[in-house]
């Protein structure tokens, strides 16, 4: 592990662990945004420069600010009474930590045949464009159908219901 | 000195400020001696602004202005300045203290971000990114950030209000403002400003290849300059801040260098969508008449940036405030429409053989939905009478 | 740069976290945002392997990434729609209280 690695991981993971730890819904987005940010750099670290400005655009501009929305419009914000953990944190806690210790045994056994870095790609994004018009323009067109179904979902779902005429 | 000299000054200047440093800080004594021009110059040309949008708009409303301090009151941002340095820093107890004090920081950050792919100048730019207009886009979506920071700490239900207004309403003209600016994107092929600049720079005759003079291209920078417009949180758009209805918005608990700060964002933030809007629509650097092509290149970009700014405090003097239901049919209902059938009328612009035949027909396919689509709009609701003055007889 | 073990470690800690956060949490849309870092972390992998694969120009890795993104946003927009809804019908978004199918 190198040190830009390092100090790019580093806040990435604090920011999402305090995201999913923090007592303030508020505050959880806020850490969150900056873990996204933090995976937007580490995107730019590999030459995905594309990849990397969408996750911006995306996570933190739009991902982020419609959970800000939710947590304002059920006034989900300050402090909570309650304990912010269910009631079954224990299993859930113990599940996500078995998952981990299965995924770095996995990694630390496996991947030793792709230690070497091949030389950077040069990636124009023309060539994305180009990508997604040729060889990936049916899952580009399903994606815009999803895209259109889920948008439409998503206003009905929330519109606020007509009260019934009595 | 020969004109090709004048305009590689600042280029000139960096190599042989370079040269005496030695070779390891080279690549950040470079980055530095390209990103300190940028906070100098920027923030300089705000504190003019301040001054020439009062005195613009005192000349709209029939007063004088600022003239107190210094000739013609030029100095005032100097007096503006130290005043706000100089004022206490007042921070409500039951803000936020961590969140209400990154919001400014993080709106300036954010702001200053985005002027790193402008082009000022030929081959002047902090940085040649291959996806430099995404960038653009990206880092202004961090404002909407900063913005519900500033509203949600201060525990304050009119910056509640005024941020939650920001956002709905920076969010809906984002789409329509991005939007607009692919069909510059198709025509150019590249999401680098540098290239899209490029572009532009050649002439036919005398008149320069600008994108605004096409009818795609003149409809795309409308609408941008409507969305940057809204982007920007300026009139007549400038509900989060409507200082009659929730006194200064989202900003209403800040005070002193910190209340300054963000107007330098918003400002800040002005100048990037218009020196985007140049990039994009306006030919960037490139200088209007093929004649005029010695004049240093950064000379025709602020030249066109503060063009854009009068355009800026004239509207601002001009057109009353709109209430937020129009507000939103405005994006939703005009500018989304009109933006995807520009998108559409640049496809069949880039289709048909060059000539006046194309020229006509795309004119058409574009100007004629947008005036039935404004009359259509128009159409529901309810006609106003003439206002009677019933006691200024 | 570091090897692709360090980026696949840090992914797969994004993805625990995540999992652990959708788990445990009693938000509503904290388990949602918990899942959007799962698949955030399918991302890291994506970009990763594109990355060090044998044939950077072939692009794939980066267009899943690209496709995953879209998926996420949508699918970030209608989860957040239902959490609307159900909080419109019974007033809460604490998971441990939406106990019955019947509103």
């Amino acid at each position: 592990m190198t040190i830009p690695f390092l100090i790019l991981a580093a806040p990435t993971i604090a920011g999402i662990a305090a995201a999913m730890y923090l007592r303030n819904l508020v505050h959880c987005i806020l850490a969150l945004t900056l873990g996204f940010a933090g995976l937007a750099a580490l995107y730019l670290q590999l030459d995905a420069q594309f990849v990397g400005f969408t996750q911006i655009l995306v996570y933190v501009g739009a991902v982020a600010i419609l959970a800000v929305f939710a947590i304002m419009m059920t006034r989900s914000a300050g402090p909570m009474a309650q304990p912010v953990f269910s009631s079954s944190w224990i299993k859930g806690g113990c599940v996500a930590g078995a998952v981990f210790a299965v995924l770095a045994w996995a990694i630390y056994r496996s991947a030793t045949s792709l230690k070497m870095l091949p030389p950077q790609p040069e990636v124009a994004v023309r060539q994305i464009g180009d990508a997604l018009m040729h060889r990936f323009v049916l899952p580009l067109e399903i994606m815009g159908l999803l895209l259109t179904a889920a948008l439409i979902g998503a206003v009905l779902i929330a519109m606020q219901e007509k009260p019934e005429m009595q | 000195m020969t004109p090709e000299t004048i305009d590689r000054i600042f280029i000139i200047w960096k190599h042989w400020l370079l040269s005496y440093a030695p070779a390891g800080v080279q690549p950040l004594f470079s980055a530095l001696l390209s990103v300190v021009p940028v906070l100098a110059v920027f923030p300089l040309l705000f504190a003019i602004t301040t001054v020439l949008e009062r005195k613009g708009l005192g000349r709209i409303q029939n007063r004088y202005g600022p003239n107190r301090v210094g000739p013609y009151g030029f100095f005032q941002p100097i007096a503006d300045g130290v005043k706000s340095l100089t004022k206490e820093d007042v921070v409500p107890r039951t803000a936020d203290q961590a969140v209400h004090f990154l919001a400014p920081l993080l709106l300036v950050a954010a702001a200053f971000l985005a002027y790193a792919v402008l082009p000022v100048g030929r081959n002047m730019v902090v940085a040649n990114l291959n996806a430099g207009v995404l960038f653009f886009f990206a880092v202004g979506s961090l404002v909407e950030l900063a913005v519900f920071m500033a509203g949600w700490s201060s525990r304050n239900k009119y910056s509640l209000l005024g941020a939650m207004r920001a956002i709905a309403q920076m969010i809906s003209y984002e789409v329509p403002l991005v939007l607009a600016s692919v069909v510059v994107i198709m025509a150019a092929g590249s999401l680098s400003t540098v290239t899209i600049v490029n572009m532009q720079a050649s002439y036919t005759g005398i008149w320069p290849h600008w994108f605004v003079f096409t009818p795609w291209g003149f409809v795309g920078f409308v609408l941008f300059m409507i969305a940057a417009t809204a982007e920007a949180n300026r009139s007549p758009f400038d509900l989060p801040e409507g200082e009659s209805e929730i006194v200064a918005g989202y900003y209403i608990e800040y005070s002193g260098f910190k209340f300054a700060l963000f107007f330098l964002g918003e400002y800040l933030g002005m100048f990037a969508t218009s020196g985007m809007a140049i990039t994009l629509f306006l030919g960037g650097w490139a200088a209007p008449f093929s004649f005029l092509t010695w004049v240093p290149s950064y000379f025709w970009f602020f030249a066109k940036l503060l063009v854009l700014i009068a355009g800026f405090i004239w509207v601002r003097g001009t057109l009353p405030r709109l209430r937020m239901d129009q507000l939103m049919n405005f994006a939703w209902k005009f500018m989304l429409p009109m933006t995807l059938l520009n998108i559409f009328v640049a496809g069949t612009w880039h289709f048909m053989a060059a000539g006046s035949v194309r020229w006509l027909v795309c004119a058409v396919l574009i100007f004629a939905p947008s005036v039935l689509l404004a009359l259509g709009l128009e159409k529901g609701k309810k006609k106003i009478a003439a206002r009677t003055y019933r006691f200024a007889e | 740069m570091s090897s692709l073990t360090s980026y696949l470690l840090l992914s797969s800690l994004l993805f625990s976290i995540g999992l652990a956060g959708a788990l445990t949490r009693r938000s509503a849309i904290l388990v949602l945002i918990g899942i959007e870092l799962m698949l955030n972390a399918a991302n890291l992998n994506f970009i990763a392997f594109w990355r060090y694969g044998p044939d950077p120009a072939a692009l794939t890795g980066t267009m899943f990434a690209i496709f995953s993104i879209s998926v996420a946003a949508a699918e970030a927009a209608v989860g957040l729609g239902i959490i609307l809804a159900v909080y419109r019908h019974s007033k809460t978004t604490d998971l441990d209280q939406m106990n019955s199918m019947k509103g």
